[in-house]
């Protein structure tokens, strides 16, 4: 799959009555479980210490949060 | 009450044992769900001996990290003694 | 029975004084997809459900406690010292009129937390359903959290509960297909 993601985008319906200025691109979060079903056995794995720090044992499950204020670290991938 | 501040080792020894424990729980919500995988059970029965060790060790030099028996006690009992986790 | 552990599940750290943050953090305290009503939702439907599935209920459900003690944790670290200038600031100064520091049940929005979070239909599935709804609308609470955060080090934390839901998720998900696949019985053919 090319350039997948699990940040995925929708543009929602902008209309000239609207009175905020228009966001015109939104998004929301598809994190990895959505794709796995049922866990095949013997996934990669962090060792413990990275395991802590990711919140997941398995490396598929990996999906870190940033929020806009968090710079150097890319947006929600 | 007391200007008593926990050394280094302990935030490093505390770290450790969290992440062995974290392996742990990880590993149990899966075997929860997927009990016949005996590599999985091999790997959770190490780490749980591993825990065992390092919960002793982090006792000896910080006290108890349970109670209602499931950790020795020193003398004067040694359980009520801060700093609680939300205090470190 | 429980056994309680000195310890918290992840190393919680905030930079700063903040009850602004607290103020939001309040949600996953005492709200509807907080961790205390995933907690009682969890073990409360172990009663009535099929018995494969009341040991990963068991253990999810305890976790969830850990998560509630990570955000109380937050919340006491953001508040310790703050003056009352910074909580008049942070708007919170209504509930330090009626409760000074301590913590209460609440959401965000001040309203008590209540029972009727706690679903419970005794339908195996329907419940199941309900508890990966939690964790992804638990998910989402920490992403709007982190989006309107600028403590890294709380952010830091805040990932790390995200990063359970999902975990969760996925061991509901799979609880949902072990019950469809009634796997305890011999297929007859
Ligand atoms: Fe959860």
């Amino acid at each position: 799959m090319k350039n997948f993601t699990h940040k995925k985008t929708y543009h929602p319906y902008i209309s000239p009555l609207d009175p905020c200025p228009p966001i015109r691109t939104k998004t929301y979060s598809t994190p990895p479980h959505l794709y796995m079903g049922f866990q095949p056995e013997n996934l990669e794995q962090f060792n413990p210490r990275e395991a802590l720090q990711a919140g997941t044992l398995w490396k598929a499950f990996y999906d870190p949060y940033y929020g806009p204020k968090e710079k150097g670290r890319g947006p929600n991938e | 009450m007391s200007n008593k501040q926990m050394p280094k080792e302990f935030y490093t020894m505390m770290e450790e044992l969290q992440s062995i424990d974290f392996v742990l729980v990880d590993l149990t919500l899966y075997l929860d769900t997927h009990p016949n995988d005996y590599k999985a059970i091999q790997q959770f029965n190490e780490f749980s001996q591993a825990r065992r060790q390092l919960k002793n060790q982090f006792e000896e030099r910080f006290g108890p990290l349970q109670q209602y028996g499931n950790s020795y006690s020193n003398y004067p009992w040694n359980w009520n003694e801060s700093p609680w986790p939300w205090q470190i | 029975m429980w056994i309680y552990e000195k310890k918290l599940q992840y190393p919680v750290k905030v930079r700063e004084c903040n009850p602004r943050l607290a103020k939001y953090l309040i949600e996953q305290y005492g709200g509807a997809d907080g961790e205390l009503a995933a907690a009682l939702r969890y073990l409360n439907q172990r009663y009535t459900i099929p018995d494969k599935v009341i040991g990963l209920l068991t253990d999810i459900g305890t976790e969830e406690f850990a998560h509630l003690e990570m955000i109380a944790t937050m919340i006491y670290k953001l508040t310790k010292d703050a003056t009352p200038e910074q909580l008049k600031a942070a708007g919170i100064e209504d509930h330090y009129v009626n409760h000074d520091n301590a913590l209460f049940y609440q959401n965000a929005a001040g309203v008590p937390f209540t029972a009727s979070y706690i679903q419970a239909k005794g339908d195996p599935i329907a419940d199941l359903y309900e508890d990966i709804a939690a964790e992804e609308k638990a998910r989402a609470t920490y992403q709007w959290i982190i989006d309107m955060s600028d403590d890294p080090d709380l952010n830091d934390g805040l990932r790390f509960l995200r990063e359970r839901e999902i975990v969760h998720s996925q061991r509901f998900r799979e609880a949902v297909e072990l019950l469809k696949d009634e796997r305890d019985r011999k297929k007859i053919f």
